[in-house]
Parts: structure tokens; sequence; C-alpha cells
């Protein structure tokens, strides 16, 4: 399964990472390498195996359905690029 | 007067409880040692200093009372991915420079709960993303060691590199560090320091800047065994903000020191060894089964079959679940935002192309790639598959051993700038610890001897899940016999 330039583009673009095209070969190479190193999980036998997502094998816990925080709109915004009464500011986004 | 930075976190504290010194002393004594030594060593990224000798002025009022907390007084470092209200937490990244969290990890708050004092925010690799250091944003930490058959920089290893040339360096008395694959442990041995990763779920994941979720710990990074035993008391706890957080008693892991062990069966798996891995460093870990079987322990010879496949499916699954932690990093809220973007998306790619380095664009890439349509089940549910394999050899032998003797790395730390030539090799560095996070297992790096060129080595500790006890037990004894006592000679 070889990742040409092409599939970096398309894959550096669902990161949604800028990459410049003489960017592209360089990272195709890399990669490449780390998954014909990571290809060696082929000869594991996995047959009937669970996939594994969580150590912790307790169930998640549930928590009441009340109000725990909030009201804290200056410390939200307290680090946004910009923001203007009581808004995140953006962009404009729509044409 | 003796020097206080070189006391330990457990003879500072008996000695601020005595009063034979104050907080503030100690805590000037750290700071001054920090303003020689961080144009060199780059350990930290930001000194509180103004707040440090606040927070020492309050505990040394408390003293004054005979109150106090388990870690009263004491000047700790704090790795830079713990979010401290007040006080820029960056993870390494251009992507969070200026980030000011208002609130308060729980790791931390724990510490201050407890009495300690912070001196500042600690170095890393980028997001946790690296294993010498190099890929920060703050530009690398230099290793407080030198061979003596070079002057060459060395790393101090990584991800927590600044926490561990801190306590090397006599920074600090003791650092938070965290763990995804290795990054409390291969630094720790790196630098003849003892590094402890807790039970995934011990410690409280809220306010730390994530990485891979299903693998993020937080644990200690300090001089002796008994100084982990007693911080990593104080960073563990219960935490309902955390939905993965054990709701489990945190014991009081002091108790398990000094009981030898006698009795107890160590298992020492085939499969811990490396091509090129150094003489010396299969000599250590030969030195370490003869010192615990002459303290009455029993060898027993175990395989973890899956070992060699640890690393390539930490490499599936950490990227994933990065590339999902960090899609929050979109230059709208929080973080960095690039300045002329012609559209929503090129605002994002710009933003994130700008705020990220190399290594973290790299993991991202490669997480988006084995979660995409067609590769998801190729790559990304089979490293669950095999993650589970894992597990298995580790419950496969836990009745036949009580705790696991391992290497702690493959070598000793290497020259900055020696492993960048792929990635692949840089990753080689988390062979022997990775296991125990994809596991969920407690793991312990403890110094025991030196290389040719005076470098520290470490042996690892593994035991069962919630049985710190055991891994400190065994750690206890490596480091009575060991008797590590090696600094870096101070060139600094």
């Amino acid at each position: 399964m070889a990742i040409d330039a092409a599939t970096v583009r398309k894959v550096a673009h669902l990161a949604r990472i800028k990459t410049p095209e003489d960017r592209l070969e360089v990272l195709a190479g890399e990669l490449n390498g780390i998954l014909a190193w990571i290809e060696q999980l082929d000869e594991v036998d996995i047959e009937g195996v669970e996939p594994m997502t969580s150590n912790v094998s307790q169930p998640l816990r549930l928590r009441d359905d009340v109000v725990t925080d909030g009201a804290k709109v200056g410390a939200v915004l307290s680090n946004a690029p910009k923001s203007a009464d009581g808004f995140f500011v953006v962009p404009k986004v729509v044409e | 007067m003796t020097d206080l930075t070189k006391l330990t976190l457990k003879g500072a504290l008996d000695g601020l409880k005595a009063r034979d010194f104050s907080s503030e002393e100690i805590t000037r004594a750290f700071l001054s040692n920090i303003e020689a030594a961080n144009p060199t060593l780059n350990a930290y990224v930001e000194v509180t200093a103004d707040k440090a000798l606040d927070m020492a002025r309050a505990s040394d009022a408390r003293l004054a009372k005979g109150e106090g907390g388990a870690l009263e007084g004491a000047p700790l470092g704090i790795k830079d991915l713990f979010c401290t209200d007040g006080v820029q937490t960056t993870a390494g990244s251009n992507m969070l420079k200026g980030f000011v969290p208002p609130y308060e990890s729980t790791v931390t708050a724990n510490l201050w709960r407890d009495g300690a004092v912070m001196l500042g925010k600690l170095n890393m690799d980028e997001f946790a993303m690296g294993s010498s250091n190099e890929t920060s944003a703050f530009g690398p930490v230099v290793n407080p060691w030198k061979s003596k058959t070079s002057n060459a920089d060395l790393t101090p290893g990584g991800s927590s590199g600044g926490s561990a040339s801190a306590v090397a360096g006599e920074l600090c008395l003791a650092a938070t560090a965290s763990d995804t694959g290795g990054s409390i442990r291969q630094p720790a041995a790196f630098t003849g320091t003892v590094g402890i990763k807790p039970t995934y779920g011990r410690a409280s994941r809220f306010g730390m800047v994530a990485f891979a979720s299903s693998l993020d710990q937080a644990g200690p990074i300090t001089k002796t065994v008994e100084d982990a035993a007693i911080f990593l008391r104080s960073m563990c706890s219960f935490d309902p903000k955390d939905s993965t957080s054990l709701d489990v008693e945190t014991p009081d892991w002091t108790q398990a020191l000094g009981k030898g062990v006698k009795g107890l069966r160590i298992g020492i798996p085939s499969e811990y060894v490396v091509d090129g891995m150094p003489a010396e460093q299969m000599e250590l870990w030969e030195q370490g089964k003869t010192w615990l079987r002459e303290a009455g322990a029993e060898i027993v010879d175990i395989s973890l079959p899956h070992t060699k496949y640890a690393l390539p499916t930490y490499y599936i699954i950490a990227p994933a679940e990065a590339s999902s932690n960090l899609a929050r990093y979109d230059g709208m809220r929080f973080g960095h935002r690039a300045e002329g973007a012609k559209s929503l998306t090129d605002l994002y790619e710009t933003s994130r192309a700008e705020g990220f380095g190399k290594e973290v664009q790299r993991r991202l890439t490669i997480g988006a790639y084995v979660l995409s349509a067609g590769f998801y089940d190729a790559y990304y549910v089979k490293a669950l598959k095999v993650r589970r394999r894992i597990a298995q050899d580790f419950d496969a032998v836990w009745d036949r051993v009580d705790a696991i003797l391992t290497p702690s790395t493959p070598s000793a730390a290497f020259a900055l700038g020696d492993k960048q030539i792929d990635p692949v090799t840089m990753y080689l560095n988390d062979v022997f610890t990775v296991t125990a996070n994809l596991a969920g297992l407690p793991g312990i790096s403890v110094p025991a001897g030196v290389d040719s060129g005076g470098l520290p080595l470490g042996l690892q500790v593994i035991g069962k899940a919630l049985d710190e006890a055991t891994v400190f037990q065994v750690a206890d004894a490596l480091e009575q016999a060991a008797g590590f006592v090696a600094k870096p000679e101070k060139w600094w």
C-alpha cells in the first residue's frame, strides 16, 4: 500500500495541514518508511480477538444530569485570537 | 551551610518540617541555580520566580504554625503540558504560545493542596511527541551528563526532557512528567533519575494537554525511589472530571519500601533484547537479576511473545488518537490563528501548518491516514486487536510472577542530532517502555549503573495493574543493591 504524493495531499487535507507541493514527495517517503515498518503487524494472529479500546475495565461512569459548571464567559474567551461582546470573532465563512 | 539543592525531596521535607531552613531559602537556592544553568540546559521554558516566592512564604507561615501538607514548602518543576491557572502552558508548541489557562490541572492542584511550590514550567517535546526533546518549539533540552569520551551535548531523552534535566541538574527537588510511550522512564534512565508511570487511571488527565488519551498518564521524575513514592501519592486521586479516572484509594507507597524482595517472583522476559544493544546494558540486566536473587527473590524466565509488535501498534494508535485530540487546534477559540487566509479551510490549514512543528505534522498525517476510509480496519482496528494480544501476554504471566525486570532503554543517552536521520530510528527508543502503556501497567525506571562513558543506565520494573506497591518494593531493592550515587560533573 505505497503512498504517493497525491495520497499525501489528500491525507494532509483530511488533517487540515497546509502542505507545500515540494514537501509532498518527502512526506510520502517518510510515511512509506513508517508504514513499511508497521506492516509487520500482518504476522500477528488476531483471529477472534476483540479490539482493545481502553485498558480500564470499569464501565464509563454516568453522572447526574445537572449543571456542574458554567457562566464563565470571560474565562472561555480569555485565550481567543479575537472576541467581541461575549462572542468569538471568526473570519467571514459565508459569502 | 549545606547546598539545599542537593537534598532529596524526602531530605528537604524533613528539613523544612524541622525548620532547619525555610521554604523561601530553598526556593531561592533553586531559583539561583536555574538562573545560572538554564541558558545552557534549557530545561525551563518559563520560570515563575515571584509566584514561587509567594508560595514559599505561605508555606513557611503554615510550617511555623506546625501545619502543612505532604509536600509543604518543596520547590518543584512542572512539565509544560499541565495547565497551570494564570501561567502560560504551551506543551512545547508554537500553537499554544501565549496560551494562559484559566484553570488548573487536577494533578497540579493536588500538589498545591499539599503545599508544594512551583518554580516554573519545564521544556518538553512538542505535544509530548518525541524521545529526545528536539521537537520542542523552545529548542532541545541539554542533558547535565556528558560522556567521558566526548564533549558533545547529549539529549536528556523525551518527551519529559526538561523534567529529567532539571532533576538531574539540581534545578528542582522533583518534577512532574507524563508518559504516553515511555516519556517518563526513558528520560529518567538517560539522566540517572527515577521515573514512574503509574497504572493508567491513577492520576487524573484533567488539565493535561492531551496527546493519546488511552495511553497518557502522569507521574513524577525524582532523585530516589522514596521521593517517587512520596510525590506520586500527592499526584494521584480519583477525579470525576476524567472519565477514565479510577475510583480507588491511593495508598501510602512508602510503606512498601525497606521490605526487601524475599520470596517475590521476578519475571525476566526473553524478548526484551534488540539488535545492537550495548553489552553494558545486557550486563546491567544480568546484574539486576543477581542483585534480586541475592536478596531472596526467585528469578523466573518468562515470554511476552508480542513484545516486538508493541511499537508498530503504538505508532498506529497514538497518532490516531492524536489526530482526533489535536483537531481542537483550529485557530478559532484559542491557540495560533494565521493571518490573511482566503477561506475557512485555508484558515484551518494555514493556522495548523504554522502552529505545528514537523514531527507533530507527521504524526497527525499518519493518524488521519490510518483512520481514513478504506484503511481504518487494515490499520487502526488491527492495531487495537494486537494491543489486546500484548495485554494478554502480561495477563498470562501474573500467576507465575509478581513483577517483571527489564532494561529501561536500549542504550544510554545519545548526542543531540544523532537520531534525526529517520523517524523509525528515533521511535525505537521506547521499545522497552511502550508495552506498559499499551497494557495500562505501572512501570518504574531506576538508575542502576553506568556505561563505559560514565553515562547512567536504567532498569525497569513493571507490575500488575494497581500494584505500584510491589513495583516500589522491587525498585527500592534495586536502588539499595546498585548504590547508584554518580552525579553529573557540573560543566554548565
